[in-house]
């Protein structure tokens, strides 16, 4: 195989007739293996390593222990987003601890090197917000975090993995990963998805379908014409819930729509370097013949609006079922763990997901916080009220997002309507930070875990889409989106 | 990292499947900035009540089970959120195993990085062990990494498999950062054929 040189510093594979079919994910694989030492696994090189406060700080550590540098510090980017509060930048942080996580990364960044999107920073977002938006995210790349939804990122078709803080000190230190080659998974989604019918209904379709560990091992590339149809941030939304099915990795191969949004962005290439790299990505898909190592196929007609019923993304059923019954479920263990799920959710079997009434509404998380789904939220809000017993916030998931929302005239509509509007971060997705429901609430949410206490403790936590969690603000209980009468 | 050879000891019967990392470990816990300390915060929403008073009845509080090291559990142990935390508190609390018939990737990668073993049984050898950790009081496993077999005194005897590079670090307790610094030239090498960007080379001036 010969090679030319890219102005992205790629290689650029000549095809032959020779070369074996491959998968995308083999092909970024293969441009990024440093050293296949016999007999162990291979060592890969990590394009960009994104750094949050809560899994880097012992990271940070420990490459002081052991006296070594960050290597590529302009390959590593960090930002506050799990802990910080949401209430108005500037007020002091009243949880002493999280000032102290804060403070150390604030502290490692500067000891080290290393970029940091800070507090105060017009940057400032979650992770896997800011990477796209900046265009520090793009095609082709690996690129890991201390945080399971980074596989976000697959959905500009790169390599994209959440992992723990010893191999964050790894990648500080040696900027590069040994990994067992993990197997292949291709979701082909045939067909369209109907109106009302999202990005988030299709992640939550899919491991419905597949399990809480049905793709775990694989990287799942995601083809076909509903995945093509998605805009970029329904694919960032699809590629995030990669993980919920157990997944190492989600993938879509870029094409135009891609490209068009990375062009311009401020760290992608400009000019000639960008012609340059967009011709080597659009070398970056499965070539046809490439095998699998699985191949699930699902129907997007058949998809509704989903809403999870139980205790974790797998636990999904359409807004127009009921809450099953647990002799519906063949294995023990599931009978078993359907029973536990209802009695924390505090729901009966054979109950309407309609009549769920809701306490909460959290717009906002890795999963959906992007202009689109703000937007999305808003065109359902609009001209409504909030059910008065219900709470209901919006968390952009930037200052970007909340600048470009604002300039829309989308806060106004959120704000009418009774919502809350909050500055950008993890917020209630994880309640890390003071935004955390009391036990017992329930909370239709659009973020990506409906884990036992993960928005707080004994709280009750439905995930759903952006427009179904506004919709369900509005209505007081769980509405099917495909009904609703819009007002304008 | 501390090596793993061969460990016996008590095992308790956590008998729940998709035991995720935010039960492991919750959230509130993971503020701190230290990697010690953390296994009095294991399980912490299971063993405690909202008041931090102990839950009497959850397995880890029964007597016959004190000073269990060895975890049993069903399918999918660890998956969720990638904190490492939730092995840092197992370990902390005193396990060296956790048995299940599968594992989320990233709590796998991160036990193997702790000198925790996770070890892979099919379903129905964890349901005998499950059994056998309930009915049997003391009831211990040995667990032999070398010979890669888990066995009783009861006559309950299974193969485990385990890729040999991972078998390989856990028995000698390799720092992996050392191992991969080995390849220092050919990163170098890799380094050089892939500059970074000029526009990320402007990131710190903003």
């Amino acid at each position: 195989m010969g090679e030319t040189k890219g102005m992205v510093g790629r290689i650029l594979p000549v095809p032959s007739s020779q070369t074996p079919p491959r998968t995308l994910f083999e092909k970024i694989w293969d441009a990024h293996i440093v050293a296949a030492p016999e007999g162990q696994s291979a060592l890969l090189y990590i394009d960009l390593h994104l750094v949050h406060e809560v899994t880097s700080p012992q990271a940070f550590d420990g490459l002081r222990a052991s006296r070594r540098e960050v290597r590529q510090p302009l390959r590593t980017v960090a930002t506050v987003d799990h802990n910080i509060p949401t209430s108005p930048r500037g007020l002091p942080i009243t949880d002493p601890i999280a000032a102290r996580q804060i403070g150390a990364l604030q502290k490692n960044c500067r000891e080290f090197g290393v970029p940091l999107f800070d507090m105060d920073s017009a940057d400032q977002g979650i992770v896997h917000v800011i990477g796209p938006e900046l265009g520090i995210t793009l095609p082709g790349m690996t690129i890991v975090c201390g945080d399971s939804h980074t596989s976000t990122h697959g959905a500009f078709g790169s390599l994209a993995f959440g992992i723990g803080t010893s191999e964050v000190e790894h990648v500080l230190a040696t900027q590069c990963l040994p990994q067992k080659k993990p197997q292949t998974m291709l979701i082909q989604v045939r067909g369209k998805l109907a109106e009302g019918v999202t990005a988030k209904d299709l992640a939550l379709g899919i491991i419905g379908e597949i399990g809480t560990d049905g793709a775990t091992g694989h990287v799942i590339e995601y083809a076909g014409d509903a995945v093509r149809g998605l805009s970029m941030d329904g694919r960032m939304t699809l590629c995030n819930m990669s993980i919920e099915a157990g997944a190492r990795a989600g993938l879509i191969a870029p094409d135009e729509t891609t490209f068009a949004y990375s062009c311009g962005r401020r760290f992608a290439p400009k000019g000639k370097a960008w012609d340059e790299a967009v011709k080597y990505w659009r070398t970056l898909s499965s070539d046809p013949g490439a095998k699998f190592d699985k191949v699930v196929e699902i129907d997007a007609a058949a998809l509704a609006p989903f809403v999870t019923w139980g205790t974790n993304p797998g636990m999904v059923a359409a807004i127009t079922a009921r809450v099953p019954e647990i002799k519906s479920f063949a294995h023990m263990h599931d009978r078993r763990a359907a029973e536990q799920a209802l009695a924390y959710m505090g729901l009966d079997p054979g109950m309407p997901i309609k009549a769920i009434a809701v306490d909460r509404v959290f717009i906002g998380s890795c999963t959906n916080s992007r202009i689109e789904d703000l937007r999305a939220a808003a065109r359902v809000v609009k001209g409504q009220h909030v059910n008065p017993k219900v709470r209901a916030m919006v968390v952009p998931g930037s200052q970007a997002i909340k600048r470009a929302a604002e300039k829309e005239g989308l806060h106004r509509i959120f704000l009418d309507a009774g919502f809350e509007w909050r500055e950008s971060g993890c917020s209630m997705c994880l309640g890390m930070n003071p935004d955390i429901l009391q036990p017992g609430e329930r909370c239709a949410s659009t973020s990506n875990r409906n884990f036992e206490g993960r928005q707080g403790r004994g709280g009750r936590t439905h995930l759903v889409s952006p427009m179904m969690a506004a919709a369900a603000a509005i209505a007081g209980h769980f509405t099917d989106i495909r009904d609703w009468q819009f007002q304008h | 990292m501390q090596p793993f050879r061969k460990h016996s000891g008590k095992a308790v019967p956590l008998d729940k499947v998709n035991v995720d990392t935010d039960q492991i470990i919750p959230k509130q816990f993971l503020k701190r900035i230290e990697r010690s300390g953390f296994g009095e915060f294991l399980f912490y929403d299971w063993r405690f009540s909202e008041r931090g008073e102990k839950v009497g009845d959850f397995v880890l509080h029964e007597p016959r089970h004190a000073k269990a090291s060895i975890l049993v559990a069903g399918k999918n142990f660890g998956c969720g959120s990638s904190r490492e935390h939730a092995v840092w508190a197992l370990a902390d609390f005193g396990f060296r195993v956790v048995i299940a018939p599968s594992f989320a990737d990233i709590f796998a990668n991160n036990s193997l990085k702790n000198g925790l073993l996770t070890v892979r049984l099919n379903e129905d050898q964890v349901a005998e062990i499950t059994r056998r950790a309930k009915e049997i009081e003391n009831y211990e496993l040995t667990v032999d990494l070398e010979t890669m077999r888990v066995d009783d005194k009861h006559g309950f005897e299974a193969a485990f498999l385990m890729d040999e590079f991972s078998r390989h670090c856990l028995l000698h307790g390799l720092d992996d950062i050392g191992q991969t610094l080995v390849h220092e030239a050919e990163i170098t090498a890799y380094e050089a054929k892939h500059p970074v960007s000029a526009e990320m080379e402007t990131i710190l001036g903003r």
